[in-house]
């Protein structure tokens, strides 16, 4: 090959800039592939709400405003293919969704469907007391079984790859692990074999740097205030060569820094053993890495090393887990931690008043150095703070009579409690996170071609 | 002979950043020169590391080496409690604890430290 292929990302997590993807386009209309990502742990269970609401509900709608960005580039003839984790749990709708778009524009496509993820049934129908035990605590399955929300394998590249061989135009997929999008975007433009596990290596490890979004390109850094245009992050893009050499960059005349700093602290997030980073493509070890800067915002990554993946799949699964809520209040004033704390008191006491003692509280006297309680020295010697309370309980109503304990603090609190604007506090519902494994010839990905 | 030290920050010699995986998170460091990361192989060991978070209270902390990048990852296991999604602190996703431990105070020879700091900016 004598270049490289062209990535870029354009959504981090679902509600990241929509309008990133035009914007990375119109500045590099060469792009061949856009990946975007949308799910992090317990995402699948917000859709799984909204599914529950609407039948045709259940994935990231975000996605399909970008489709509708995107049609004037297409429309002048750019070839920029799509892949994205979209379709969360109902990738047929969002396929149909972006299907329906593109049809009122007139536009000719073809959508690959990647499904086969969603194994809820599977872990619902078990018998087996064994299987599904949750792999962080060993606890067995049964503990939440009729409770369960979702659970959904991380899926390799392999269909949407396919998806893509086959022509298609855009790939809407449920649970892809998400360095998958990029390992599926290069094995199909090269043609690379599935055990090519080096290679599945390099673009794993690409994918792992882009799926952030602007978490390499400066955002979240250590340095960012060094930044030069934080208010406009450039999305990340990735050459990379048909030999596994990469470069990471992003945009000319976008904002922030795409240097060995920012590539590094991309390359340890959320990582375990770097020497056995697992993904359903192919086991990765970063132990060789080499990443160097060969330009301006450009940094080279080369020596990725890959084997055989795992044998089984990681599955996500979420259950429900009662009701949350958390409310702040603004503390002005001498002594201001220790005045937040006893009214964080206060509401607690008032609680248990009423019946109400929460199955699980929490009082941070934010400024204090309570958001890591306990690590730093504590600063008591503030003339502001914020206090945040937040409870967790099964009992719907428990948490209801929180949100209305903080309000009254307003007139019964000390002086200066102040910043009480946004009114009471939400309930939400609380989804536990259930990770567990799948032997992989239990798991049956599929894929379908849309024709628009 | 490097006889005087001086007191000084993780922050002064290596970069950080943390995020969660489940109930755990993961802190990778970053020192910006190979002596930097030489003293903090010998220094900076999961036991420290373990220590200097107790009071969020880890099970256990794996200390990774990657020499080849003058990195460090830090698993700390089970110190998110509940896990991201059932934690009830301000920062459940652990995004705060590499900062944190940036902040922590080291006594270094004074020329040592000179040949640890960051050379550059952005």
């Amino acid at each position: 090959m004598t270049r490289p292929v062209l990535i870029g990302n354009a959504s981090a997590f679902w509600g990241d800039s929509p309008d990133a993807a035009a914007r990375l386009l119109e500045s590099r209309p060469d792009l061949d592939f856009l990946t975007l990502d949308y799910l992090a742990e317990v995402s699948l269970s917000i859709m799984a709400i909204q599914r529950e609401k609407n039948p045709e509900a259940g994935f990231a709608a975000d996605f399909v405003e970008v489709v509708k960005s995107l049609l004037p580039f297409w429309q002048a003839g750019r070839k920029t293919k799509v892949v994205t984790n979209a379709g969360g749990l109902n990738p047929f709708g969002c396929a149909s969704a972006c299907a329906a778009v593109m049809r009122a524009a007139g536009h000719r496509a073809s959508i690959g469907i990647v499904t086969g993820d969603n194994v809820l049934d599977d872990l619902k129908a078990t018998s087996d007391s064994d299987a599904f035990r949750n792999l962080e605590t060993g606890a067995p399955l049964a503990d939440v079984h009729d409770r369960l929300v979702t659970a959904n394998a991380y899926l390799g590249a392999g269909r949407a790859a396919e998806a893509l061989r086959q022509g298609a135009d855009i790939v809407v997929c449920g649970r892809l692990a998400d360095p998958s999008l990029t390992v599926a975007t290069a094995s199909a433009h090269f043609g690379w074999a599935e055990s090519d596990y080096d290679r599945s290596a390099a673009a794993t490890i690409a994918g792992h740097l882009i799926e952030c979004g602007t978490q390499v390109t400066g955002g979240i850094s250590t340095h960012w205030m060094e930044l030069s245009g934080q208010e406009n992050l450039g999305f990340p893009i990735v050459e990379l060569w048909d030999d596994g050499r990469f470069v990471v960059t992003k945009p000319d005349g976008t904002g922030g820094r795409v240097s060995e700093e920012t590539v590094k602290e991309q390359l340890l997030y959320e990582m375990g053993d770097p020497g056995c980073y697992l993904s359903p493509d192919v086991t990765v070890s970063v132990l060789g890495l080499k990443i160097r800067e060969v330009g301006r915002d450009r940094v080279e990554v080369r020596g990725a090393r890959g084997s055989s993946p795992p044998p089984t799949y990681k599955v996500s699964a979420t259950y429900r887990d009662g009701y949350r809520a958390e409310g702040m209040l603004t503390i002005v004033g001498p002594n201001a931690a220790s005045r937040a704390r006893r009214c964080g008191e206060i509401v607690i006491e008032r609680m248990r008043a009423a019946g109400f003692s929460p199955r699980r509280s929490h009082i941070e006297a934010l400024g204090s150095g309570d958001a890591v309680s306990g690590v730093l020295p504590r600063r008591d010697d503030l003339w502001e703070c914020v206090l945040r309370v937040a409870v967790a309980d099964p009992r719907r109503e428990c948490v209801e009579y929180f949100t209305r304990q903080l309000a009254p603090l307003v007139t019964a609190g000390p002086a200066g409690v102040t910043g009480y604007a946004s009114g009471r506090p939400p309930v939400r519902q609380v989804f536990g996170y259930w990770p567990c494994l799948m032997p992989v010839d239990r798991v049956e990905p599929a894929l379908q071609i849309l024709e628009v | 002979m490097e006889g005087a030290t001086k007191r000084a920050r993780l922050r002064d010699i290596a970069y950080a950043r943390s995020g969660d995986k489940g109930s755990s998170s993961n802190i990778g460091l970053i020192a910006y020169t190979p002596e930097g990361y030489r003293y903090l192989r010998d220094s900076l060991t999961s036991d420290v590391v373990q220590s200097y978070f107790r009071a969020l209270g880890p099970v256990h902390v794996d200390r990774y080496e990657i020499p080849g990048l003058l990195a460090f990852n830090f698993l700390l296991k089970g110190v998110l409690g509940e896990g991201g999604s059932r934690s009830l602190r301000v920062d459940a996703q652990g995004k705060a604890l590499g900062v944190a431990l940036l902040e922590m105070e080291l006594e270094m020879p004074v020329q040592l430290h000179d040949r640890c700091v960051r050379k550059r900016e952005l």
